[in-house]
């Protein structure tokens, strides 16, 4: 896991605050958590310094009182970064990565949807993937989230 | 000119899935495009979180229905590096071996598709005709011709005799002999080459932009292939070629496809030959340890990706499926822009879409209609029969 390790301490030397915040739990696997402040600025050295330039995908999570967003970024190698910010659950608010990668627009939608996550800069568009009448406030993947819901609504 | 916007969707008789597209014209040529998606959306992640990780295995296979296996073995890879299970080398070997009987079947299945769209319907018949061949191996190995239910954690749930693998040898051997006349159809047949050629353009720098996956990516020259780059199963211990190709249209992403034919035949034989004896699984706990993982897959389509979380307890905390068709949206979109209504279909089809997939996340179960009957074939035979005899029409 030797390229992985180089990849943890140049990270750290460039941002020392990641000191303590990367995993590597198996070779092509890392994993940082990082405050949403300075979250943009990594985004942009991995991408643009160290190529990783490729998104896979972006996971939302329900952590209780914090909702959880992964960036999953991928380089040639095969090797992949997930560097994963916290919001807080009553006022979840982040900024969209598109004009990093244009094809998180998708995965940006479906944590407006699912999570309900604002996407601050994410294009006027068409909702994905819920339906047009979904009802307001409703976000599937919350932890407190149940179908019954849905049953009430259609009585 | 003025501008013309056509609805194309989700119901429609040129559209295989619901899906619904704005299409804006100016006379035939297509100036803009919405798509809006999310017809086939069933709740599945949300599901997986309600479910055990046994009833999930059954769940995730069923997210599509021609890479079942691509699905189930990105999960349980995810699942597997969280308990820290060592699978046995005999069931990585069937669990590559397939998925690439999977790939052939998507890919010859596809080359229909891509056939029946230029109104090719000779190409279309022949490959599906080849394509049963397949089907039937895995009938045969698994029981079942899609969702073969082989995978279950730490290993596969049925082992295959040296007389299956065998029969699968010889239906390789013929397959690929069909599969060389397919690549002299595509190189040489002009119907095919003037319609193919120059449509759906993604040059390699749009294709690394937009993060596209697959054949996709691979026929506009970009050089990436899960298998190889970050490889699982037995890719490791196997040699194969990845095919790229640098038409960067419609014709690139046929020949791509068709040459992978050729490379999983290849990975195919060198499976059969090392196949490795002994047990087939291993016990894994029903409850998974707190941990999370991200697995990849190079599903026919492209690269699937499940991220999963588990919390110590017997169902995972969160399960997180990225289709490769989502993946390429945005560079579909990009192709179709500035091209003739016409080309719509067969641009579309060329990334080989699977929106069931994409979608794939509300259950609606209706009650009265959960009893449920087995038939067996011959009831069934004698039940269509009946049916057709009962409206007058004669055997």
């Amino acid at each position: 896991m030797a390229r992985e390790e180089e990849m943890g301490q140049e990270l750290i030397k460039n941002f020392d605050f990641l000191d303590e915040k990367i995993r590597v739990p198996r070779e092509r696997r890392i994993f940082i958590d990082v405050s949403v402040d300075k979250f943009e600025e990594i985004l942009e050295f991995l991408k643009n310094k160290i190529y990783f330039n490729m998104l896979c995908t972006i996971t939302g999570l329900d952590d209780g009182n914090t909702l959880g967003i992964i960036y999953h970024l991928a380089n040639k190698e095969g090797i992949v970064i997930n560097i994963k910010i916290r919001v807080p659950k009553d006022k979840p608010k982040i900024k969209t990565v598109i004009e990093y990668f244009p094809s998180a627009e998708f995965y940006e939608r479906e944590l407006v949807d699912l999570f309900g996550i604002e996407v601050e800069g994410l294009p006027e568009g068409t909702r994905y993937p819920l339906p047009d009448d979904w009802p307001d406030g409703q976000y599937p993947l919350r932890k407190d989230w149940k179908p019954d819901v849905l049953k009430k609504e259609s009585e | 000119m003025g501008k013309i916007e056509i609805p194309i969707g989700p119901q429609h008789p040129a559209l295989k899935e619901p899906e619904n597209f704005r299409v804006i014209l100016e006379g035939e040529k297509i100036v803009g495009i919405n798509l809006r998606l999310g017809y086939n959306h069933r709740g599945i992640e949300k599901a997986c979180e309600e479910r055990t990780y046994m009833q999930d295995i059954y769940l995730i296979e069923r997210v599509c229905g021609i890479c079942s296996h691509s699905h189930s073995t990105c999960f349980i890879q995810a699942v597997e590096e969280i308990a820290r299970v060592e699978v046995p080398r005999r069931a990585i070997y069937i669990r590559t071996l397939v998925g690439e009987l999977e790939r052939i079947h998507s890919h010859l299945l596809w080359l229909g598709v891509a056939a029946h769209e230029i109104g090719f319907d000779t190409l279309f018949m022949y490959s599906w005709r080849d394509r049963e061949k397949v089907m039937d191996i895995l009938a045969d190995i698994s029981g079942n011709r899609v969702n073969y239910g082989i995978n279950t954690y730490g290993g596969v749930k049925r082992d295959i005799t040296k007389e299956q693998l065998q029969k699968i040898l010889k239906t390789i051997d013929m397959l690929e002999e069909r599969t060389k006349y397919y690549i002299q159809v595509t190189r040489e047949e002009l119907s095919i080459i003037k319609r193919l050629s120059n449509v759906g353009k993604l040059s390699k720098a749009e294709a690394i932009e937009f993060n596209a996956v697959g054949p996709v990516a691979r026929a506009s020259g970009v050089d990436i292939d899960t298998r190889r780059d970050d490889p699982y199963a037995a890719y490791d211990e196997v040699s194969f070629k990845v095919i790229t190709d640098n038409h960067a249209d419609v014709y690139g992403r046929t020949l791509v496809r068709i040459g992978e034919l050729m490379e999983s035949y290849s990975i195919i034989r060198q499976v059969i030959e090392n196949m490795p004896e002994g047990p087939i699984s291993v016990k894994v706990p029903r409850k998974i340890p707190e941990g999370e993982a991200l697995s990849r897959y190079e599903a026919p389509r492209g690269e699937d990706v499940h991220y999963v979380k588990s919390n110590g307890s017997d169902k995972p905390e969160r399960v997180k499926l990225r289709a490769p068709t989502l993946a390429n949206i945005k560079v579909m979109l990009k192709m179709i822009e500035n091209y003739n209504l016409a080309d719509l279909p067969i641009i579309v089809a060329a990334i080989d879409p699977c929106f069931s997939c994409t979608d794939r996340m509300i259950l609606i179960e209706n009650q009265d209609t959960r009893s449920s009957e087995v038939m067996d074939w011959k009831s069934l035979r004698q039940y269509s029969i009946n049916w057709y005899k009962k409206r007058g029409i004669k055997f």
